[in-house]
């Protein structure tokens, strides 16, 4: 995989140009922020609440850490409205460790997501974890230097993100609920939609692509790049649920790039170990002696409890899922 | 036995190339190598290695951009850290590029934070400052010059990326950004600060596969 720019918009407000001793330097381009996600590939990115877990996620190999105010199976269990978290906090981790630190926004609140750029986050999360600002539209990405993620639970919802500009995809789950089944139903929701326009490529029949396409609301553009590739034009990974080192690797083993890890860590009762045994499992997800030894380093009695997630009363996932 | 003869002829030139598979932008760092052996019409194979036993198959390794911390931590736990130091001192090329490049160096410490005192290779004797340009707002594409790879600028990718401080008496300068020196060779060593596995531009990797074509012919001074 090579970093794809198709979907590049027109001088987009984002990118910074300024130049130091006469020679131009560029801020912000597609290729930077979408390359930043390139970097954090293979790895694990963990949710953190303050600068121990940070520190603990750090040690433990994580490649990012996500700040929340609440852990998201604690934002389910608090109910009202959540929001980013204090600037402070983010601000307390970013002195205290040196891997990239990403934060959530609400969906659609553009001043969330300029106060975090402001804070200096490496990645801005526009997340369904927090309660959404706007139930119209998403932020229009391509007016920031610093890249974001989106989370999506189909093929048109993660182009029509794209197409606003964010540079990495979280295939959703349903968060805080210590259950993959929803993520693993959306990789392969998504892997399956790619797979039928592939084909439809593969055959040369643009005007069924182009009839593809209405139907994803996503322009034709970004499907036919996405058809090319026979994968998304930026990186994926999943998120929502995973608790154990081998729901990681299984979700590697579905073509994510990464996972992103929420309440599974810091709601168990072994959080540093199981942090350590997650990032061995992502990495060597294809390796069941090296998964085995992984599942070792944790103990089923630790993880969190999980909740069925038929019956919630609150779906994160559907969140600005139809726009 | 004369085609035994041949087929030794033809393994001496064909390339092994591994990049290091643990964490980071792998697959750009294969498919970036893959167009430079085209581009040479050299015959080889680039694929990723995460085993000890792996590494000993190889004739040149590329240590790819990412999370230098969690790259050695990984490579640590599954051992394949000392087989990497070892087949480096004894002449194997080596391409680091960004986290690449702090793994491969003597010292690391990070601008805000300070000494990290995570475990590296040690064997580039550079001293290596972590984000040195800030977070990811601050990272930046600009063109460089780099005479050792071409007359034509050359695209440099800035990611969350680290500057060399300070350079051992055997350490060459490729290149510097604002007086900052940002790629260096030493003896079968490269280090970059920058991305050039995403610059689209295979000129790096060429003048990597070439220093490998070398080692590989016994040509390449230790």
């Amino acid at each position: 995989m090579t970093i794809s720019l198709v979907a590049d918009e027109q001088k987009p407000k984002g990118v910074k140009i300024d130049s130091v001793e006469n020679i131009q330097i560029l801020r912000g381009t597609t290729l930077l922020k979408r390359g930043f996600a390139h970097m954090q590939k293979h790895g694990v990115v963990m949710d953190v609440t303050s600068v121990e877990q940070a520190q603990i996620a750090e040690d433990a190999g994580a490649v990012a850490v996500m700040v929340l105010d609440k852990l998201p199976y604690d934002v389910r269990k608090a109910g009202g409205v959540a929001r980013t978290a204090s600037v402070k906090v983010i601000q307390e981790i970013m002195d205290a460790i040196t891997i990239p630190i990403m934060a959530k926004c609400r969906i659609g609140h553009v001043v969330e997501a300029k106060v975090l750029q402001q804070a200096g986050v490496d990645m801005i999360d526009e997340s369904e974890v927090l309660t959404p600002a706007d139930e119209e539209r998403h932020i229009w990405k391509w007016d920031f230097t610093v890249p974001f993620v989106n989370g999506a639970k189909n093929l048109g919802e993660a182009l029509r993100r794209i197409e606003e500009g964010c540079a990495m995809i979280r295939t959703k789950g349903e968060p805080g609920t210590g259950n993959v089944v929803e993520a693993v139903t959306h990789i392969k929701l998504v892997n399956s939609e790619i797979r039928k326009i592939r084909s439809i490529f593969e055959d040369g029949d643009s005007q069924e692509l182009i009839k593809a396409s209405r139907d994803l609301r996503a322009s034709y553009a970004l499907v036919q790049e996405t058809a090319r590739l026979g994968r998304l034009p930026v990186v994926n990974f999943a998120a929502g649920g995973i608790t154990t080192p081998a729901d990681a690797a299984f979700l590697m083993s579905l073509g994510c790039d990464g996972v992103f890890v929420g309440s599974g860590v810091f709601k168990s009762d072994d959080p540093a170990q199981r942090a350590r045994a997650i990032v061995l499992a992502t990495t060597y997800y294809d390796d069941p002696k090296v998964v085995t030894e992984a599942q070792k380093m944790v103990d089923e009695k630790k993880s969190l409890l999980g909740l069925d997630t038929k019956n919630l009363e609150l779906r994160m996932q559907e969140r600005g899922q139809s726009i | 036995m004369k085609y035994d003869d041949t087929a030794k002829t033809q393994k001496s030139k064909s390339l092994s190339i591994g990049v290091l598979g643990l964490q980071g932008d792998i697959e750009e760092n294969i498919s970036a190598a893959r167009q430079a052996l085209k581009d040479l019409k050299l015959e080889g194979e680039v694929r990723p290695v995460r085993y000890p036993e792996e590494i000993e198959q190889i004739d040149g390794l590329v240590l790819p951009g990412g999370e230098s911390t969690v790259q050695s931590t990984l490579a640590t736990i599954q051992h394949s850290l000392p087989a990497i130091k070892r087949r480096i001192s004894e002449g194997m090329p080596a391409l680091g590029t960004c986290a690449g490049l702090i793994i491969l160096s003597r010292r690391a410490y990070d601008k805000t934070v300070g000494e990290t005192g995570q475990k590296l290779i040690g064997l580039l004797d550079v001293v290596v400052e972590r984000n040195a340009f800030g977070r990811q707002g601050e990272s930046f594409e600009s063109d460089l010059q780099i005479p050792m790879v071409g007359k034509d600028g050359f695209k440099g990718v800035f990611i969350r990326a680290p500057i060399i401080s300070e350079l051992g008496k055997d350490v060459q300068v490729m290149a510097k950004f604002n007086n900052k020196t940002v790629a260096v060779r030493q003896k079968n060593i490269i280090g970059t600060a920058f991305h050039p596995e995403l610059s689209g531009d295979s000129r790096f990797y060429q003048y990597f596969l070439k220093m490998v074509l070398d080692f590989k012919q016994g040509r390449l001074q230790r």
